[in-house]
C-alpha cells in the first residue's frame, strides 16, 4: 500500500526525480486492533482469590474441640434453603425438648445475624485487632508485627470456638459464607465437622423440614 | 474550470495511531496470563479472603453443580507422568502418542477405562464428550483419589485448589474433602471471587 507519488515538476530532465514516500498504515492499525481485542478477551487481569483451609488429620483425634469450655462453644448448622441455625454450648438430652436451644440466624449482618452474635461474643478480640489495625495504618507497627500480634490476639482463651456443621441440604456457597463470617469476626479457632444425629434431630424439631431423612439414610449405610 | 471543487487529499496519517496500538498490544501481551480452558463454566462463591492463588504448581479440582469432577495440572511434564503412573496402577498401557495428546489437554475428567478412546477423539469431540463424564469419585471406584495421589507423587510441591460452583450441594464437597483427608492432604485452597470486607 505504499504510495509513491511523483512530484509534479517532471519536465526537468537530468535531475533526479524526487519521490514522496508515504506508507499507508491503516491495515497495520486494523491488524493491531484485532490483536488487541484478542488479547483483551483472552486474558485474566486478576488472579482468583482463594481461601486457605487446613483440615485436621483423620487418624489424629483432635481433642482440642472437646476441651473447649462449654460457654465458648458455638455450633453453626447449615440447613435447607440457605438457612442457618446455631446453638451455644453442648447438646444434652434435655435440649431436644427445649425449643430455645436452636436459633435461626442469617448471613446479612443485622441484629439477628450470625455476625452480630459472633462479634458480640468475640468483642475483646475484635477490639484489640481494630486497635492494631489503626496502629498499622499510622505506621506505628510493621506489617509483619501486625500479623504476629493478630495471631497472638486470636489465641484469646475466652474467644468463641465455632464448629460449622453442614447438613446434606446445604450447598457450597453456604459453607464459604460461614467460613467468611469466621474471617470477618476474627474467630481464631473454628472447624468444619460432620453433622451428628443429635444436630439433625434439633433441626427437625425446630423446622420439621425432613432433616431426619438424612439420618435414616446414613444409618442404612 | 474554476468552479470545480478543489480536490482534497483524504490521506490520513496513521503512523501515530499505529504507534498507540502497538504500545497497547505490547502491554497486553506482557501482562496477559491466558484463561485456562475449562470444560464447564463454574461460578465460585464470593468471599472476603484476599489471599491470591500461587502462580505455578497447582493441581486444581473443578466441581460442577451436578457433581462432575474434573482436574487439571498446570505443568505438561507432570500431566504425562501422572497418566503413566495411572496406567501402571490400572494396568493400562498408554502409547507415546496418547501420552503426548494427554499432555496437551488443559483439563481431564474421564474414567480411566475410557481414557484411551477419549484420547483418540478429535479436540472438538473431546470438548463435547467430556461433559458426559467426570472423574468417578464415589467410594466404590474412587479414581479421583488415585489421580490426586499420583499427582502428589509426581510433583510433591503441588498445591491443591478446589474450584466449585456456588450451587454445588454440600455432600459432593464433603466427599472430595474426605478423600483429600484420607490422602493426608490437609491444606488446600478454595477458590473464591472477591467481595468487599464489610465494616464491623
Amino acid at each position: 500500500m505504499a504510495e509513491i507519488q511523483e512530484n509534479s515538476d517532471s519536465g526537468k530532465r537530468g535531475k533526479q526525480k524526487k519521490f514522496n514516500v508515504r506508507v499507508d498504515f491503516t491495515p497495520m492499525v486494523d491488524m493491531n486492533m484485532l490483536l488487541i481485542t484478542f488479547f483483551m478477551l483472552c486474558t485474566t487481569m486478576s488472579k482468583p482469590q482463594t481461601m486457605e483451609i487446613a483440615m485436621p488429620r483423620k487418624d489424629v483425634i483432635d481433642d482440642d474441640m472437646t476441651l473447649v469450655k462449654e460457654s465458648n462453644a458455638v455450633t453453626i448448622l447449615l440447613g435447607k434453603d440457605d438457612k442457618i441455625y446455631y446453638y451455644l454450648g453442648r447438646l444434652q438430652e434435655a435440649d431436644y425438648e427445649n425449643p430455645e436451644k436452636l436459633q435461626e440466624a442469617n448471613f446479612s449482618g443485622d441484629e439477628n445475624s450470625i455476625r452480630a452474635l459472633l462479634l458480640g461474643r468475640n468483642r475483646e478480640v475484635v477490639q484489640q485487632i481494630k486497635d492494631l489495625k489503626i496502629r498499622k495504618e499510622n505506621l506505628e507497627i510493621a506489617d509483619s508485627t501486625y500479623k504476629k500480634e493478630v495471631t497472638e490476639v486470636k489465641k484469646n482463651k475466652d474467644a468463641p470456638r465455632v464448629s460449622i456443621k453442614a447438613s446434606d441440604f446445604s450447598n457450597y456457597k453456604n459453607l464459604i459464607d460461614a467460613l467468611d463470617e469466621m474471617h470477618i469476626c476474627n474467630i481464631g479457632v473454628y472447624s468444619i465437622e460432620d453433622i451428628t444425629a443429635g444436630d439433625l434431630r434439633l433441626l427437625e424439631n425446630l423446622t420439621g423440614g425432613g432433616y431426619e431423612k438424612q439420618t435414616e439414610t446414613e444409618v442404612k449405610q | 474550470m474554476s468552479n470545480k471543487i478543489k480536490k482534497k487529499s483524504t490521506f490520513i496519517d496513521m503512523t501515530a495511531m499505529s504507534d498507540v496500538t502497538v504500545l497497547l498490544l505490547t502491554f497486553f501481551m506482557l501482562t496477559s496470563t491466558f484463561v485456562q480452558k475449562e470444560p464447564v463454566q463454574v461460578n465460585p462463591p464470593q468471599s472476603v479472603s484476599e489471599i491470591k492463588i500461587p502462580e505455578t504448581n497447582i493441581v486444581s479440582v473443578l466441581i460442577e453443580p451436578n457433581g462432575k469432577v474434573f482436574m487439571s495440572l498446570d505443568k505438561q511434564p507432570d500431566r504425562r507422568n501422572v497418566l503413566q503412573k495411572m496406567g501402571e496402577f490400572y494396568k493400562i498401557e498408554f502409547t507415546n502418542e496418547e501420552l503426548k495428546k494427554f499432555e496437551l489437554l488443559p483439563s481431564f475428567g474421564v474414567p480411566i477405562r475410557g481414557m484411551k478412546e477419549f484420547l483418540a477423539l478429535s479436540t472438538e469431540e473431546q470438548d463435547r464428550m467430556i461433559l458426559n463424564y467426570g472423574i468417578p469419585c464415589d467410594s466404590l471406584n474412587n479414581e479421583f483419589k488415585e489421580w490426586m495421589r499420583n499427582s502428589k507423587i509426581v510433583n510433591k510441591d503441588l498445591s491443591i485448589a478446589i474450584k466449585a460452583d456456588h450451587a454445588t450441594p454440600y455432600p459432593l464437597i464433603r466427599d472430595i474433602m474426605n478423600t483429600l483427608q484420607d490422602l493426608r492432604e490437609n491444606r488446600y485452597n478454595l477458590i473464591t471471587s472477591l467481595k468487599d470486607m464489610p465494616e464491623i
